[in-house]
């Protein structure tokens, strides 16, 4: 079974779920004798093609007349381009380009989709996926009835594995048709550049900090930790913070390894955001809040007086570990 | 301007998850069903907004048998002009997206809209089946939406920020948060939805791709480990050597 794995590339720069992509599909492709192409697309450099080229990939097609992420025409391509190297099996990141584009494919295709998918399918007699539903509050195991199929992995779900860069670079071409969107202007969100949904480490504060003033120490403990910045729904609607850092139900779901929350009660609601971390420290002065339910570590006392030790606390450590 | 808005029927944010016959089946026992919350606030409300600035029809439709009809009366209080049920179980996204695209096919509309995704199953799937299936532009997690003549200008959610971009209509759209408030529906509203139409429409068989063999519940977290307040190197020692996150 021949896979496909579509790349989203941002500024001539891939992303850590395009790796994980890879090398969820080059194994999906080796264990059922197979082998493992990726297609990507805009204005990439030979390191950027290269560093692609090390996750178990056998060809990557790459695509320059396409530049801005147009839904229909990504999808026309990554049609043909699974049609040219009989992929059965198409793999997105499960980010915004990939549920905007891989809806389309499957529809195009009729082939089921499903979308989220946490873990390796069972390739047995029945393909079945494992994918996150109820915003994380459950998970579902989904077979695909049809012989073309098309996924979306959830960033940090599998582990990117390097490997000897062995990949075969070709231009791709192919009739994508006319554009469907124009792009206009694209607005940056700033910040330091550490990707919430790809983060591994994510410090997370709410309205138990009083205020946006009071960001500096949340922010401060993210940098010691190399960690993104994040918040809970209130924060974000009074625009104490941005958007974007807003997890939870009607925000952005995320499954760092490690997050750390201030100040943040733990409603149901932001608790179907975070749930899928491997490990929750909440720092919280009311002892009942509910969020101490579903953290591994929890500290009981005042986010203004335990994040200023806590950033003590790991500066000794990383000193000590340089 | 004409404007189609798909509604799902989602489990209150507030559920408590449980599975019946051998987990296979999600249990409904207890739930309390709303409109699912992204086709409601960002969706249906930012439709109303259009249609109030610029004259035209808000058209709800839902794929799904009777029990859906309550939920579909709470779109039609919000503002909804007509309400369209397409008589299925659904069952997955792409006959869920057939089955509306059937019905929408010759109707005009000038936009489709749906929700970014349903709190329930999460697909986000839906909205850009539609688009392939009819072979409309799509845009998706847009966060704002305006129309002028037959073009629309969105703002769309995109990693490391966001993106302005221009479609023409007939377009299909999937909603995130940002792209209007939610209103809550008024007396007048809610006994207006009594009379408004909610016509019932046969499905027309659309096939179904997927399907759930069972479901699972994560694992139960063991208890908390309290750390001392005073003693955050005790914290970071744990996340070190114990957790081995940093």
């Amino acid at each position: 079974m021949n896979v496909l794995v579509f790349a989203d590339s941002e500024n001539g720069k891939v992303s850590k779920a395009a790796f994980e992509a890879s090398t969820y599909g080059a194994k999906i492709a080796a264990d059922n004798g197979g082998s493992a192409t990726l297609l990507t697309y805009g204005n990439l450099n030979e390191e950027a093609l290269n560093e692609l080229a090390s996750y178990g990939i056998t060809n990557i097609l790459h695509s320059s007349s396409i530049s801005e992420m147009d839904p229909m025409q990504l999808a026309r391509l990554t049609a043909a381009a699974a049609d040219s190297k009989q992929c059965d099996v198409i793999i997105f990141s499960h980010d915004y380009t990939g549920k905007s584009v891989a809806p389309i494919v499957a529809a195009k295709l009729q082939a089921g989709l499903v979308t989220g998918a946490i873990d390796y399918p069972s390739t047995g007699d029945d393909f079945v996926v494992k994918t996150n539903v109820f915003s994380g509050k459950a998970f579902a195991n989904v077979k695909i009835n049809t012989a073309k199929k098309v996924l979306t992995l959830l960033p940090n779900s599998v582990s990117k594995q390097k490997q000897e860069a062995s990949a075969n670079v070709e231009a791709f071409s192919a009739d994508a048709g006319a554009a469907s969107v124009q792009v206009k202007e694209f607005k940056a969100e700033g910040g330091d550049g550490i990707n919430l949904t790809e983060a591994e480490l994510v410090v997370s504060a709410g309205r138990g900090l009083k205020g946006p003033e009071n960001w500096g120490m949340i922010e401060d403990l993210a940098k010691e930790l190399g960690a993104a910045t994040a918040c809970s729904r209130p924060v974000s609607d009074i625009g104490w913070r941005p958007h974007h850092e807003h997890v939870g139900q009607t925000g952005i779901a995320i499954r760092p390894n490690l997050y750390i929350a201030a100040g943040i009660s733990g409603a149901i609601q932001h608790l179907a955001g975070v749930n899928g971390s491997k490990v929750i420290v909440v720092i919280n002065t009311d002892p009942e809040a509910p969020f101490f339910k579903a953290a591994d570590y929890g500290v009981v006392g005042d986010a203004f007086e335990v994040v200023p030790r806590l950033i003590e606390a790991v500066k000794s450590f990383k000193a000590a570990q340089a | 301007m004409n404007i189609l808005v798909c509604i799902s029927k989602a489990p209150d944010t507030t559920t408590k998850i449980s599975f019946t016959d051998g987990d296979t089946k999600f249990n409904e026992d207890g739930v309390q069903f709303i409109v699912n919350p992204y086709d409601e606030w960002y969706a249906l409300v930012r439709a109303l907004e259009l249609k109030e600035a610029q004259s035209g029809k808000v058209t709800i439709v839902s794929v799904g048998g009777a029990d859906y009809e309550p939920i579909m009366r709470k779109a039609l209080a919000i503002g909804a002009d007509d309400a369209v049920r397409i008589d299925a179980q659904p069952t997955d996204a792409y006959q869920v997206a057939a089955e509306i695209s059937n019905y929408a096919k010759d109707k005009g509309f000038d936009l489709i809209i749906a929700g970014k995704e349903t709190i329930d199953y999460n697909g986000s799937q839906v909205a850009g089946m539609i688009a392939a299936i009819m072979d409309l532009p799509y845009v998706s997690n847009a966060i704002s939406l305006e129309v002028d003549g037959a073009t629309a200008t969105l703002e769309r959610d995109k990693q490391g920020g966001t993106e302005v971009l221009s479609a023409s209509t007939p377009l299909v759209i999937s909603a995130a948060k940002g792209m209007a408030e939610q209103r809550i529906p008024n007396m007048r509203g809610i006994m207006a939805a009594r009379t408004k139409p909610l016509q019932v429409v046969p499905a027309s068989g659309a096939d179904t791709l997927t399907e759930t063999v069972s479901y699972e519940l994560p694992p139960a977290k063991g208890d908390v480990k309290l750390i001392d307040p005073e003693n955050m190197e005790e914290l970071v020692n744990l996340l070190h050597n114990e957790a081995k996150v940093i």
